[in-house]
């Protein structure tokens, strides 16, 4: 039987596949394309420019079903100068879509950290969307890595 | 879970008028996204919380539109600024259609 | 599968783990774990007797956010277990109708020290009896409660909330009660023999392997102190047979029942190879 490394590795773990991953790897993922979509669906078709938006992530996921993520967009969130929405994608998931903030002039500040899941090494995408529709993008990449003997 | 979700919820107690302040949210669930196979093969379906709201005195604040791609026991840190006292009302929207709510309230001088 | 091609696949796969640990390594982290104004002490000098100068909590081998997450009691999700255990413990069950609160009133003064010291010499069964065990004991003697099937919610959740009690405290197991000491021999029997189609010990990983990677995960030295424990892999907290049984089955052995003799001295042994750490339950892992 001709072995492929990663039927060695799955194997290694020794494991039967017991649905403890909530994304499991190599499923189909998100393509490209849908990814452009969902951005220019929420953008109104404005091009994302850089800046202004962070997407903090860590470099290296300990375990996909719950990586950390902040975002945080300077604005003085007052009058003009106001964050409407913030999109948060994974362009290597089964579906792209992780979550969409909304935020106000009560919010005081516009940032939020939450805790998501991750079915493989991918980018995480962040494009926020002002009050007075310019568009902001920040684009981290995370690895994700898969553990040993699990249990 | 054989318990009901339950909200955990961290505000401050007090604050001045104009301070922002950083709210802790999570509530235990699931949220069953719907990837998942059972032993027989069959898909396990979706069952997650799809959107947290926060209000303050009837005011929104916050909130997220939540897709299966959110964490088990989904948490949620934000920020509020508050100019007067009042309450926090939290909300939390499963898509069975049950709605799960915490308060908190903050004195503001 | 014939038995030769089992035999060429285990050494295969054998190798190949071999190999990953071999491939990469790491010293524990240099941190300091401090919990809701607690020093929790993570480091520790070994007993007598044991392999290494230094036992070392699980939590240095973590990413800094896992960390992070084991730091901030708020934002820890095994505290909504510890929740759901303190709803438990003011539940009244079984025909007595009493409560855990009925006889222990505020678990914050009675349970303190508790889980530190469990597993305890039982001399009714004339075995050792972790905490999942007393509090079935409690429920089917002074609650006239039915016991709790191994892992149901709110046994975690409630063994969780006990030993949470004791957070920050020293472990600290008695072998000197009853026939303790020969269970810890039988614990550390079990605990070096190799087993399964892997042919791994406990030690194989937990001892001679500490610091190195297997595939991605940093091999610590496999405590207890932190159980039941929040696992990312699980999205919620799991127990320490649950987690004992599941490596046990990563060997490719047969998984022994929860509460076992087998598991039951090996909970005694691997609790007291971590003596000196505090307990860190709810800890978080991956």
């Amino acid at each position: 039987m001709a072995l492929s490394r990663r039927h060695v590795f799955a194997l290694a773990a020794g494991a039967a596949i017991v649905p403890v991953f909530q994304f499991l790897p190599g499923r189909a993922v998100a393509a490209p394309e849908d990814v452009g979509k969902l951005i220019a669906e929420f953008a109104g078709g404005k091009e994302p420019q850089s800046g202004k938006i962070t997407l903090t992530a860590p470099e290296i996921a300990e375990n996909g079903n719950t990586v950390p993520i902040s975002i945080e967009v300077e604005s003085a969130m007052e009058g003009d100068d106001m964050v409407d929405q913030v999109l948060i994608l994974a362009d290597g998931n089964p579906s792209a879509d992780v979550a969409t903030f909304a935020f106000t002039a009560m919010s005081g500040k516009a940032a939020a950290t939450t805790r998501m899941r991750l079915a493989r090494t991918q980018n995480v995408i962040a494009v926020a969307k002002m009050a007075d529709g310019s568009v902001y993008m920040d684009k981290k990449e995370v690895k994700v890595t898969i553990g040993g003997c699990g249990g | 879970m054989s318990a009901a979700p339950k909200p955990r919820v961290k505000v401050p107690k007090k604050a001045r008028a104009g301070e922002i302040v950083v709210l802790k949210t999570l509530i235990s669930h699931e949220m069953e996204s719907g990837q998942r196979k059972d032993k027989d093969g069959n898909v396990i379906p979706r069952k997650i919380i799809n959107k947290f709201t926060c209000e303050f005195n009837g005011q929104p604040v916050f909130s997220c539109d939540i897709d299966p791609a959110i964490s088990a026991n989904p948490y949620f840190e934000f920020s509020a600024k508050v100019n007067e006292s009042g309450t926090f009302k939290l909300t939390w929207v499963d898509d069975d259609g049950s709605v799960y709510t915490d308060e908190q309230k903050i004195e503001v001088d | 599968m014939s038995t030769r091609s089992i035999a060429a696949w285990s050494a295969l796969c054998a190798g190949v783990a071999a190999l990953a640990a071999g491939a990469a390594w790491a010293d524990p982290v240099d941190d300091e774990l401090e919990i809701d104004g607690v020093e929790m002490v993570i480091r520790a000098p070994a007993p007598e007797g044991h392999p290494f100068d230094e036992v070392l909590s699980g939590w240095l081998f973590r990413e800094a956010e896992t960390r992070a997450t084991e730091a901030d009691s708020f934002a820890n999700p095994g505290m909504l277990a510890v929740e759901r255990g303190a709803e438990v413990w003011d539940t009244v069950e079984g025909a007595a109708g009493k409560s855990c609160a009925s006889c222990h009133n505020d678990a914050a003064q009675s349970m303190q020290g508790v889980g530190a010291r469990f597993p305890k010499w039982d001399a009714a069964s004339g075995k050792p009896v972790n905490l999942e065990l007393q509090i079935n004991k409690c429920r089917v003697e002074n609650m006239e409660a039915e016991p709790y099937k191994f892992d149901h919610p709110d046994q975690v959740a409630l063994a969780a909330y006990v030993k949470h009690q004791s957070l920050g405290m020293p472990v600290k197991i008695d072998l000197a009660e009853g026939e303790m000491q020969s269970w810890w021999d039988k614990g550390k029997e079990n605990y070096y023999t190799r087993m399964g189609q892997l042919n791994f010990a406990c030690a194989s990983c937990h001892e001679a392997s500490v610091g190195k990677y297997i595939r991605a995960d940093h091999l610590s030295q496999g405590q207890a102190n932190g159980f039941p424990t929040y696992r990312f892999r699980d999205g919620k907290v799991i127990s320490l047979h649950d987690r004992l049984r599941g490596c046990i089955k990563d060997t490719r052995a047969e998984m022994p029942d929860a509460f076992s003799d087998d598991l039951m001295a090996l909970e005694v042994y691997v609790t007291w190879r971590g003596t000196g750490l505090s307990v860190e339950t709810p800890a978080v892992r991956q």
